[in-house]
């Protein structure tokens, strides 16, 4: 059976090439820091589900450590000049958009074809991983797609994976980071101490007051965790079911739908959401790591708004 | 006051995770830092030995692995950088006359919010649709009309392409009933011994996505107006 480890056997390959490349630049100053730091990432990968979590957490560590103490270096510039990239578009014209469109291509079809699929009696991907094997599938036979369309030197992608990784840097990992955070939060009990506070301090003995804390509450509570999916069942159990549904006799199917779109609002706003907010503004190279944030704010306060209007209006029919 | 005496201490010390979360963003320390730190920091302070929690962290960052799976597609885009995609992607915007960024990105909108409730979020990404194609378009769409953008426009018209896709995929993958927060409220709810039907869920998000569509979409629409008087006014 195919399983996750799958996908990490790829990332761990692609890290260690891209920490290699880095070894190579004599170019870069801080070479050997970005070797170190997506070297152990690739680690993680290759090892981490045989090594004890101790080992784990401490090459976890260590990576942080590099980023705090050495730094990371720069990106490379690019290989080619805009001048031949113009040239070379020119000449394979919208071919160029095959193996891009490759990806969700294929991802799309592994996604709804291999579910099923059986070799004696076994499931031939593990059912539960579907989406995340087809897109480490669909990423393959892209580049496949690429390499035999365009011929180019075979060390041409990791060189340009690497260009691509050193933009975005230390931000690569904060999502990852942050799901790991949100895991010891849970251990250590964070939610329920959060709702405990928010139902204690906040008067909530009208239909409307009631609504509005839920659905700023959720959005606040989202923006802290960075996560609507943490936010959901700690407002939920403390406001949404025992006030809104059992207090105020409120349907608990608009209560719930509303309630987790008012946590989306959060995500839009906060830094803590990084594989959204702070990732794309690393991948786009913007200066600001907030640019996207502060583009995304105004809506998210309109649609919080309109949320809390349409609980109010259709939860109590 | 609930919270008194020792019991503050018991109580409260798990949330200095946030606290320095908090402080760690304000003061514009290295976030990848600041949240290592608040993991380290909770787990000792919710009353765990050094060594568990350095396991217990170990062990979350592990199983997190799949979160980062995207990055996967940067060999190949790359490879198609390198050959000249985004000057392909701006090449063909530009010879689409009516196309302008707010247009563009609000047909984006509209395709990514209708695909991700057909349960198709796959169809965007920032690395795979943003980066290679959107971006590059709704650039050279502003480019067509004034020329070299300086480069506060230029950032801000990557930030909006940025911004559309979570809008568009937040407020649209919530009318496909078997996606995660779908199957979150179930679960949730079910252990609360509620039962509720996961279409009835997903019609609830129906007014929300059409909220969305024309609140941002309007904000889209007035963005070009906003580009205009951005580039004509010399930058001030």
């Amino acid at each position: 059976m195919i399983t996750l480890e799958f996908v990490n056997v790829l990332m761990g390959l692609m890290m260690a090439g891209i920490a290699i490349v880095n070894v190579r630049d004599t170019t870069n100053r801080k070479r050997y820091n970005n070797a170190a730091f997506w070297g152990l990432y690739a680690v993680t990968f290759l090892a981490g589900s045989h090594l004890p979590n101790f080992v784990n957490g401490l090459l976890v560590i260590a990576m942080v450590l590099i980023v705090a103490i050495g730094k990371l270096g720069g990106a490379p510039s690019e290989q080619t000049s805009r001048a031949d990239r113009e040239v070379s578009a020119a000449k394979w014209g919208n071919r160029l958009f095959i193996p891009a469109l490759t990806i969700p291509a294929v991802a799309l079809l592994g996604t709804f074809t291999l579910k099923g699929l059986q070799v004696n009696g076994v499931p031939l991907v593990d059912p539960k991983q579907v989406t995340l094997i087809s897109l480490g599938l669909a990423t393959s036979v892209a580049l496949m797609v690429g390499m035999v369309m365009l011929r180019p030197p075979a060390s041409a992608p990791i060189i340009e994976a690497r260009r691509l990784m050193d933009a975005v840097s230390w931000a690569a990992v904060l999502p990852q980071m942050l799901a790991a955070l949100g895991a010891m939060f849970a251990l250590a009990g964070v939610g329920p101490i959060v709702a405990g506070i928010l139902s204690r301090w906040i008067p909530l003995d009208t239909r409307f007051a009631v609504v509005a804390t839920y659905t700023i509450g959720m959005a606040l509570f989202t923006s802290i965790m960075g996560n609507a999916f943490a936010a959901f069942p700690v407002m939920t159990a403390a406001i949404g079911l025992p006030l809104i549904v059992h207090r105020f006799g409120g349907d608990v199917v608009v209560m719930a739908a509303v309630g987790m779109l008012s946590g989306f609002c959060g995500t839009l706003v906060t830094p803590m959401a990084a594989n959204f907010n702070i990732v794309p503004a690393a991948l786009l190279e913007l200066p600001d790591q907030n640019a996207v944030i502060k583009v995304q704010i105004p809506t998210a306060l309109m649609l919080l708004t309109a949320n809390t209007a349409i609980m109010y209006l259709f939860v109590f029919r | 006051m609930v919270f008194v005496g020792p019991s503050l201490h018991v109580t409260l010390l798990p949330l200095i995770g946030i606290l320095i979360v908090v402080a760690g963003f304000a003061l514009r320390f290295n976030p990848l830092v600041v949240v290592a730190t608040a993991a380290i920091a909770t787990g000792i302070a919710a009353g765990h030995a050094t060594i568990d929690v350095i396991s217990a962290f170990g062990k979350a960052f592990i199983d997190s692995r799949s979160v980062p799976v995207v990055w996967l597609a940067l060999p190949v885009i790359g490879l198609l950088e390198r050959t000249g995609l985004k000057e392909r992607a701006r090449t063909v915007i530009s010879g689409i006359r009516v196309a302008t960024t707010g247009r563009l990105l609000l047909a984006y909108l509209a395709l990514r919010q209708i695909t991700s409730a057909l349960g198709l979020t796959s169809l965007g990404g920032h690395a795979q649709m943003v980066r290679p194609l959107i971006a590059p378009m709704a650039e050279a769409a502003a480019e067509v009309r004034w020329g070299e953008l300086p480069e506060r426009t230029r950032n801000r018209v990557r930030a909006n392409a940025a911004a559309v896709d979570n809008i568009g995929v937040f407020f649209g993958e919530d009318i496909f009933i078997a996606i995660g927060s779908i199957l979150l409220i179930r679960s949730f709810l079910d252990q609360n011994g509620i039962h509720v039907e996961p279409t009835s869920l997903a019609v609830w998000a129906i007014p929300t996505a059409v909220c969305a569509f024309v609140i941002h979409g309007t904000r889209l629409v007035l963005l070009d107006r906003s580009l205009k008087a951005e580039i004509e006014g010399g930058g001030k």
